[in-house]
């Protein structure tokens, strides 16, 4: 298993103030604005987002929650793998709501078309829109695409791109893995 | 560990205690699920359950239809009343008349002690049981654990009493096994005709005096008087039984400490509770039925995660 740094600390931390500004163009002020970080891995890049946003640029009151969508998964009993499910906590209400929808990588697009569906159990909101940081591209399932993207990564499928966080994982880099 | 170490649940006797943490962490999840303005998830669309009540009931079918529907199963419901076991088809015949309409999961209720175990050794599917005679009644043993872990916050080292008719009770039984498991101390209550000999080998202790009973516990699990499963008389009277072992307010406030009430339901208002004890605050009748659902959707999520396509 090899594995090759795609983005380094500072590349990640220009990104994130980037897409936090690109966030600003089209919201402004986010009274109408929900952001949904998606579980285990999207609320990390959530949490960042949210705090530029409250931190550099004087948004106040933006709303944050996560989403979990194990159980609207399309291989609950397909694979191997358990799937272990995690907390949602949306305390806001989101009908007609502007949502964005957060994740760190986005690969195959199913685990947003589960996120898609699990979200009309809250209601129906104004639009849904999603911001990744890693666009896999070339490798989508599903007709899903982001409205702000991290950086877009050619990467093929034994390839694995893994996103450090430095709450998490000690550092914050961006790694391709050779599986 | 987050897979259940059994294929089905036939009683508590076959969990381990990491089992029904994994439960109780699944149905947390299931419990923020249905107080959704949209309380479903499409887990389950691709299965199929047959609830077959060969007793009657209405609480727990209900809870299991619930809470199979919340998971988008599909679901087919029997009873006995109303079907070919009156004109004389075994157990196996009935239950493999309906597996070869391809179900996944069978949630039963039967008046024989064993039918669920039995019929696991016999079908290819996944089995529940929702109470099979005096023995087992294991998703209302974990509700009413996880009942307790809510408003306690964990059932660990907590003494609960267990009061009324022991004897017929799967609830009691399950409720033993399933306290044991986590670390609870247990008492049992009721008239010494009502209590099991040798139930002391569970690791319970048997106290016939209902204030000493209340004095000691934090939790009070009031059983009803099975009327219907007794062919002899096992007390003088109704009234006297209320007199010894029924829970009214007076009771209550004459104890040092506040406990919490339970009780499976259905309840008989007067006789082993009064009114006024289970429409207050300390009892959780009715959070214990809403944990219900939680409960068996993730029971049944977790077995069913475990069959195989």
């Amino acid at each position: 298993m090899s594995q090759k740094l795609l983005l380094s600390a500072k590349e990640i931390d220009i990104i994130l103030h980037r897409l936090a500004c690109q966030l600003i163009e089209s919201h402004t002020h986010f009274k109408d604005t929900v952001l949904i970080g998606i579980q285990p891995r999207g609320i990390f890049l959530a949490n960042r987002i949210k705090e530029i946003l409250v931190d550099d640029y004087q948004i106040k009151d933006v709303k944050l929650g996560y989403l979990d969508i194990t159980f609207y998964r399309d291989d609950f009993r397909r694979g191997e793998k358990i799937l272990e499910a995690n907390k949602t906590h949306i305390d806001f209400i989101v009908e007609d709501k502007r949502i964005v929808f957060i994740d760190d990588v986005l690969y195959t697009g199913r685990s947003i078309r589960a996120a898609l569906t699990a979200m009309q159990s809250f209601g129906r909101p104004q639009e849904i829109e999603l911001l990744t940081l890693i666009d896999r591209r070339f490798s989508r399932h599903l007709p899903i695409q982001p409205n702000y993207r991290g950086r877009q990564v050619d990467a093929i499928n034994q390839e694995k791109v893994k996103v450090h966080w430095d709450e998490n994982e000690g550092e914050d880099a961006v790694y391709l893995i050779n599986k | 560990m987050s897979e259940l170490s059994v294929n089905h649940l036939l009683g508590i006797k076959y969990l381990k205690e990491q089992d029904i943490n994994l439960i109780f962490e699944t149905a947390d999840h299931f419990k923020e699920v249905i107080n959704r303005p949209i309380k479903k998830v499409p887990s389950l669309r691709d299965i199929t359950i047959a609830n077959l009540f060969f007793e009657n009931s209405t609480r727990t079918r209900l809870s299991f239809e619930l809470a199979e529907k919340r998971l988008s199963a599909d679901v087919i419901n029997f009873s006995a009343a109303s079907s070919s076991v009156k004109k004389g088809e075994t157990l196996i015949d009935t239950v493999n008349n309906i597996l070869s309409m391809k179900v996944d999961m069978v949630v039963m209720r039967h008046p024989n002690p064993g039918a669920g175990v039995f019929l696991s050794k016999h079908v290819n599917a996944s089995i529940v049981n929702a109470g099979d005679g005096a023995h087992e009644h294991p998703t209302q043993a974990l509700l009413d654990s996880y009942s307790i872990r809510e408003r306690l916050g964990e059932v660990k080292g907590k003494k609960v009493v267990i009061v009324g008719d022991i004897l017929h009770s799967r609830v009691a039984l399950s409720n033993i096994f399933a306290l044991k498991l986590q670390g609870a101390e247990v008492k049992v209550c009721g008239p010494k005709t009502l209590i099991p000999k040798y139930i002391e080998k569970l690791g319970v202790q048997v106290e016939t005096n209902l204030k000493k009973a209340l004095n000691w516990c934090d939790i009070a699990n009031m059983l009803r008087v099975q009327n219907e499963r007794m062919e002899i008389s096992y007390f003088p009277s109704t009234r006297e039984y209320t007199q010894q072992f029924g829970v009214n307010k007076e009771i209550l406030n004459s104890l040092d400490k506040e406990i919490v009430i339970m009780h499976p339901g259905p309840i008989n208002r007067g006789v082993e509770i009064t009114s006024d004890v289970a429409d207050s605050d300390q009892a959780i009748i009715l959070d214990q039925v809403q944990n219900g659902v939680a409960v068996r959707m993730a029971v049944i999520y977790l077995l069913a995660s475990k069959i195989k396509q």
